[in-house]
């Protein structure tokens, strides 16, 4: 990793040049909430200035860059009696600009799930192989927990990182592309003082985390408390719409469907994001669903995000960027479930009904 | 216009080293088409029940044909163009390599949609995924197989194998339970079991007709004529969840070893290289993990059973 340090003027150009010359994608608002405040979305951008490098955070992750919610993976051309399967692993060149520590942290574990693993997605790797990224360290959301899940900084998984240091951008460089394509802007080697305020930066956000989680030992709580009754009771607030899973940055769950183009020469397999809460989640042929209740669901849900798949060897996938709370139509927030589940008084307050007694 | 030093050049990953390698089928994951499957040619079809079709599969390139190799347990993703892939266990014996036979029930839209095709049909398989029945630790042991209902199509592959492996089996107890006696399926085998192979057939079904002379009732019933030696027997258990919890139940209660019990489990797949997640049990997959499982791990493995 290469540090520099590059005034905001500069890198205002930087970017420009970056987004001028690709296709990118960058903050943008698109709404206002009821409350007036901003609606922010990765959207297409064509030059510097529609980019809302302020921002707070965007309702939607960045995965669906990677993970588009609908995508075609091949194709069957038909001949008579005989076909032909059509597959091609093409992706072209995406710019990312502005991804928050967490949203790198997520395509780290996406990283890790879809390619080193066991059949890495071809797909995946492509596009991932072909994304610029630029992430920017931002304060804290009052609903933000990264820190409790360790992942409000991040060290790999980016091209570039700008923490903002009041005058400049500390800019931390880890791809070649990015250092050749600096050496076209000016920028210097960071001295004393820029360390100084990259550290004082940093504390401040390590300071201004409003929410914490403790997720000490949080696997084997789970695992625990797998017939706790709180899941009943937050699966009883739960609506089953899979909103959670669409927002996650780092959902990848999918279902595989294939269909037939309407000049029946040809048929097409698609992949489109789906979401574990979604009621035939796990009906087998048959009609036996492993999970038919909601809160088996969203237990489930909470199993894969915060115990990962602990007989694997795996990482937990949440991380802490709370937009399926903020998300949630009835109001489900993993802060509160968690908190329940550790069975804190204050949080088993927040739900409307109260806990069922534990036997 | 963009400004041709900014572009980003594109990667081509199909250029890559591990893509351009020959195949390696025993490591299917350094493959990189792995959603392309081996063209299939159905060369023959059984209706063995109303619901249940015996499709006899051949892969058209002998190349692939010669490098698929399968262990007994394991499945295969079957796919028909335009209606979508189904898990489907190899039922037929891993030493042959001629054809694969798949005992399919008519259950959801591509089974349905399966049962209108006709011989010489093109389809195409991926795999073979999953784990397998540990043959080589099993042998020098005696074997109790159960299946109820199609639970017999995943057994037949390790059946198979014991088949053409006789000596190195003692006792080989096979119990089978169906809800009616139509229902029994590879009836015609039966009696080559029994009188060629010595495997002790015990069948029974739920509710009987005039014509049935066997036993009636629920497949646990079974155990009061067998004698298991708990020190030297190995479990092969595959039915519907139901039957395991009180199958593997009782087995528990006699005394064989966790590790010694086996049980095939079946889950909804979409892609069966542990990513689309639909077949997690627990924390685990089904399809990289499994099918097969000894008793301990699903055991542990909340809702498994």
């Amino acid at each position: 990793m290469i540090y520099k340090v590059i005034s905001k003027k500069e890198f205002r150009r930087f970017v420009d040049a970056l987004v001028k010359s690709n296709n990118s994608f960058g903050p943008r608002q698109v709404d206002t909430d009821s409350q007036g405040s901003p609606v922010y979305q990765f959207k297409p951008v064509q030059s510097v200035e529609e980019i809302a490098f302020d921002y707070t955070a965007t309702a939607s992750s960045a995965k669906h860059l990677l993970l588009p919610f609908r995508e075609e993976l091949s194709r069957f051309a038909f001949h008579g009696d005989e076909w032909e399967q059509q597959t091609s692993y093409e992706a072209d060149p995406v710019v990312l600009v502005g991804l928050r520590p967490c949203d790198i942290s997520a395509l780290n574990i996406l990283d890790d799930v879809l390619l080193n693993s066991h059949f890495p997605s071809p797909y995946y790797l492509a596009k991932r192989k072909n994304t610029f990224v630029i992430g920017m360290d931002h304060l804290p959301l009052p609903d933000c927990f990264c820190k409790s899940m360790n992942h409000h900084t991040v060290t790999i998984g980016f091209n570039l990182f700008c923490s903002d240091i009041g005058e400049n951008y500390y800019l931390s460089i880890n791809s070649s592309k990015a250092f050749n394509f600096l050496k076209e802007f000016e920028t210097r080697e960071p001295n004393h003082d820029d360390n100084c305020l990259l550290v004082e930066r940093r504390k401040l956000i390590q300071n201004s985390f409003q929410t914490e989680i403790d997720v000490t030992a949080l696997p084997s709580i789970l695992d625990i408390e797998f017939d706790s009754p709180v899941w009943e009771k937050w699966g009883q607030k739960c609506l089953n719409c899979g909103t959670c899973a669409m927002v996650c940055p780092s959902c990848y769950c999918y279902s595989l469907t294939e269909s037939f183009d309407t000049d029946l020469k040809g048929a097409r397999r698609e992949k489109s994001l789906y979401s574990c809460n979604l009621v035939d989640f796990a009906v087998v042929a048959g009609g036996h669903n492993f999970r038919p209740k909601n809160g088996d669901r969203l237990k489930y849900r909470y199993y894969h995000q915060h115990r990962g798949f602990a007989e694997n060897g795996n990482q937990q996938i949440c991380v802490g960027c709370n937009r399926c709370g903020r998300a949630c139509l009835s109001g489900i927030n993993p802060k509160d479930v968690i908190n329940d589940l550790r069975m804190e008084k204050e949080s088993c307050l927040i739900c409307v009904s109260s806990s069922p007694a534990r036997i | 216009m963009p400004d041709m030093r900014f572009v980003i050049p594109r990667q081509d990953i199909n250029c890559e080293d591990f893509a351009s390698s020959a195949p390696d089928f025993n490591r299917r994951s350094e493959m990189m088409n792995t959603d392309r499957g081996f063209r299939c040619r159905i060369t023959n079809i059984v209706q063995l029940t109303e619901l249940e079709k015996l499709f006899q599969i051949r892969i058209v390139d002998p190349a692939e044909r010669k490098l698929f190799r399968f262990k007994p347990g394991q499945f295969l993703m079957l796919e028909l163009p335009g209606y979508g892939d189904v898990p489907i266990s190899i039922s037929s014996s891993s030493t042959n390599h001629e054809f694969l036979e798949l005992c399919i029930r008519k259950a959801g839209h591509v089974t349905s949609a399966l049962f209108t095709v006709e011989e010489g049909a093109y389809v195409a398989i991926r795999g073979p995924f999953g784990s397998s029945f540990p043959m080589d630790e099993m042998a020098g042991h005696n074997i109790l197989l159960i299946a109820g209902g199609l639970g017999i199509a995943p057994l037949r592959a390790p059946l198979f194998w014991i088949n053409e492996h006789r000596d190195r089996f003692l006792d080989v107890n096979l119990l089978y339970g169906a809800k009616e006696p139509s229902q029994l399926l590879f009836t015609w085998q039966f009696e080559e079991w029994e009188m060629i192979n010595h495997i002790r057939l015990h069948t029974i079904v739920e509710h009987d007709d005039a014509a049935w002379r066997g036993k009636t009732g629920m497949i646990t019933d079974l155990f009061n004529d067998i004698s298991v030696d708990v020190k030297k027997s190995y479990a092969i258990v595959c039915g519907p969840p139901i039957m395991f919890k009180f199958v593997c139940g009782y087995l528990d209660k006699l005394g064989i070893p966790m590790n010694r019990m086996f049980v095939s489990l079946e889950r909804r797949m979409h892609c069966g290289m542990g990513k689309c997640c639909r077949c997690m049990v627990g924390s685990t997959f089904t399809c990289i993990d499994g099918p097969v499982f000894d008793y301990w791990s699903v055991m542990n493995l909340k809702e498994a059973i």
